[in-house]
């Protein structure tokens, strides 16, 4: 399908400060014969939360997968601080991957593990923390601010699909990254937990400073927690904005995701 | 994550190959490097060692028990009946043993161990693992390969041991021997020369058991039905990998030993 790439404004978060904090250019990514991402620019400031919104397919996932290095790019660059993900070495990119917080679709908590013993993970393997009084009190507090405080010693098994994504983004956020990804947050949960985790992702934004990519299909979690919307289409972005101003867009694939919104 | 791309079968199995090689690689390299997860390594020789102790012992002491059942109208014919105790502690510790131990260690823990990896790979646990800046390979492979190479030995020991009691036992059914004297006629019949091979190569089982199980855990595609594919083919790989150590075994102990 031909697209036509319309701007329509360029909204930049008020207390960005302008600095860059992932830059990708001329991005290109294929499976075999299939063309997934055909060029794709990108640039995510301090402070800022982008949400892409598009089809299934189209590539967003693999945007994000590139910035973190589970893929590598064909062609184009992914600088994240300033460094080529692609150039780094495996310690440097352990080192980023530090200051990057991913939240995968299902939560992909450790099933053998407890909800505690999910979060100390990464505080003690990433972070190396040893003081257990200090692991005890972050854990703590991040569980507080995900609203799962009693559910610290459930096994994951026992938790529903919004409670393990709640579970997922405080093991997250734990270790306080610079860069939050989420792959579809809110994808199968009801309207309500949907709406939780959305004010949750505005709120780690407001409370930790982070800088977001927010893949989704869910459009109330778009309007909720972009300062920027992206919509990819067939390996492209198609059109930029802010929520507001995409959704009074006329182009009949940019209103085909707004029509709903009342 | 796997990158699907259609290629001809003889690159993807000289892919396969390299991809071992690259996995052997990473797990000797993050053994030296980084702290060692003694604690996983700790609950997986429990979950591994303890867990499969019942299923080790009953096999053994069934297979004690029958190989003397079928090993005494032979011996009786030909007026060797005391010989039953040293036929059976030769066979069983030099080759019986190991093998229908580590077989059967090959069908549980490579199973269960590729199992376990291969749903964590498509449930992206290890994905989550990889981009938080852990390091699954040395939490979740290093300790797996490392208890199954230190448990599936000591699996096999235990085993012989129970196997030759359930000798003992058949043997009693028809004749009567004491638990001294025929425990002292198998120590006798052993020497040097059939424990250690014996027990070098129950090592190369529980490494081959291991290395499959997390190889084929990781290298799983993401969808239920790899899991599946996971857990069969690492039974089935296993299995024949210990044949196939079985024989190098033989032969390098023949070599030194038996020349």
């Amino acid at each position: 399908m031909e697209t036509t790439e319309i701007k329509i404004g360029n909204k930049q978060p008020e207390d960005t400060g302008g600095e860059t904090v992932v830059c990708i250019q001329g991005l290109k990514k294929s499976f075999g014969d299939k063309h997934v991402l055909k060029d794709i620019n990108l640039d995510l400031k301090r402070g800022e939360n982008i949400v892409i919104l598009g089809r299934s397919g189209t590539g967003k996932s693999v945007t994000i997968q590139c910035i973190v290095g589970m893929l590598t790019p064909d062609e184009g660059s992914v600088k994240v601080f300033g460094q080529d993900v692609s150039e780094m070495s495996e310690e440097e990119l352990k080192e980023l991957r530090k200051k990057i917080g991913f939240l995968f679709q299902s939560g992909a908590l450790f099933d053998s593990m407890t909800v505690r013993e999910n979060l100390e993970f990464p505080l003690t393997r990433v972070l190396k923390l040893t003081d257990q009084d200090e692991i005890d009190r972050r854990v703590k507090e991040a569980l507080e601010s995900v609203g799962l405080a009693d559910a610290i010693d459930k096994m994951p098994s026992d938790l529903s699909g919004g409670m393990r994504k709640r579970a997922g983004l405080a093991r997250t956020i734990i270790v306080e990254p610079e860069i939050m990804l989420y792959d579809e947050p809110t994808t199968g949960l009801d309207p309500i937990t949907s709406r939780e985790i959305s004010d949750l992702i505005l709120s780690i934004q407001k409370k930790q400073k982070t800088s977001s990519i927010i893949i989704t299909h869910d459009m109330e979690c778009a309007r909720i927690a972009s300062d920027r919307v992206l919509i990819m289409e067939d390996g492209k972005y198609i059109a930029e904005g802010s929520f507001d101003e995409l959704s009074n867009s006329k182009d009949e694939i940019v209103g085909s995701y707004f029509k709903d919104i009342s | 994550m796997t990158e699907d791309i259609a290629m001809p079968a003889w690159k993807r199995w000289f892919e396969g190959i390299g991809d071992q090689v690259a996995f052997f690689l990473k797990f000797v390299k993050n053994i030296f490097t980084g702290g060692f997860e003694w604690s996983e390594f700790v609950r997986q020789c429990f979950e591994i060692g303890y867990r499969s102790l019942m299923l080790v012992g009953i096999t053994s002491f069934i297979m004690g028990v029958v190989l003397i059942l079928q090993l005494r109208p032979t011996l009786v014919a030909f007026g060797a009946a005391s010989m039953l105790p040293k036929t059976l502690s030769v066979s069983f510790i030099r080759e019986i043993g190991p093998v229908i131990i580590g077989i059967i260690c090959a069908g549980k823990i490579a199973s269960s161990i590729g199992a376990e990896l291969g749903s964590m790979k498509v449930t992206e646990q290890l994905d989550a693992m990889d981009v938080s800046g852990a390091n699954p390979t040395q939490y979740l492979v290093v300790t797996r390969i490392l208890a199954t190479t230190f448990m599936v030995p000591l699996l096999s020991v235990i085993g012989d041991a129970i196997g030759l009691f359930g000798g003992f036992l058949a043997l009693n059914l028809r004749d009567s021997i004491s638990l001294q004297l025929y425990f002292t006629k198998v120590i006798a019949a052993l020497d040097f020369t059939d424990l250690l091979p014996a027990i070098i190569k129950t090592i190369f089982f529980g490494f081959a058991i291991g290395f499959v199980g997390c190889y084929k855990g990781f290298s799983s595609n993401k969808g239920t039905e790899s899991v599946g594919v996971a857990a069969n083919s690492a039974v089935v790989t296993a299995s024949l990998w210990i044949f196939v150590i079985d024989a190098i075994a033989v032969q390098v102990t023949s070599l030194l030993f038996y020349n």
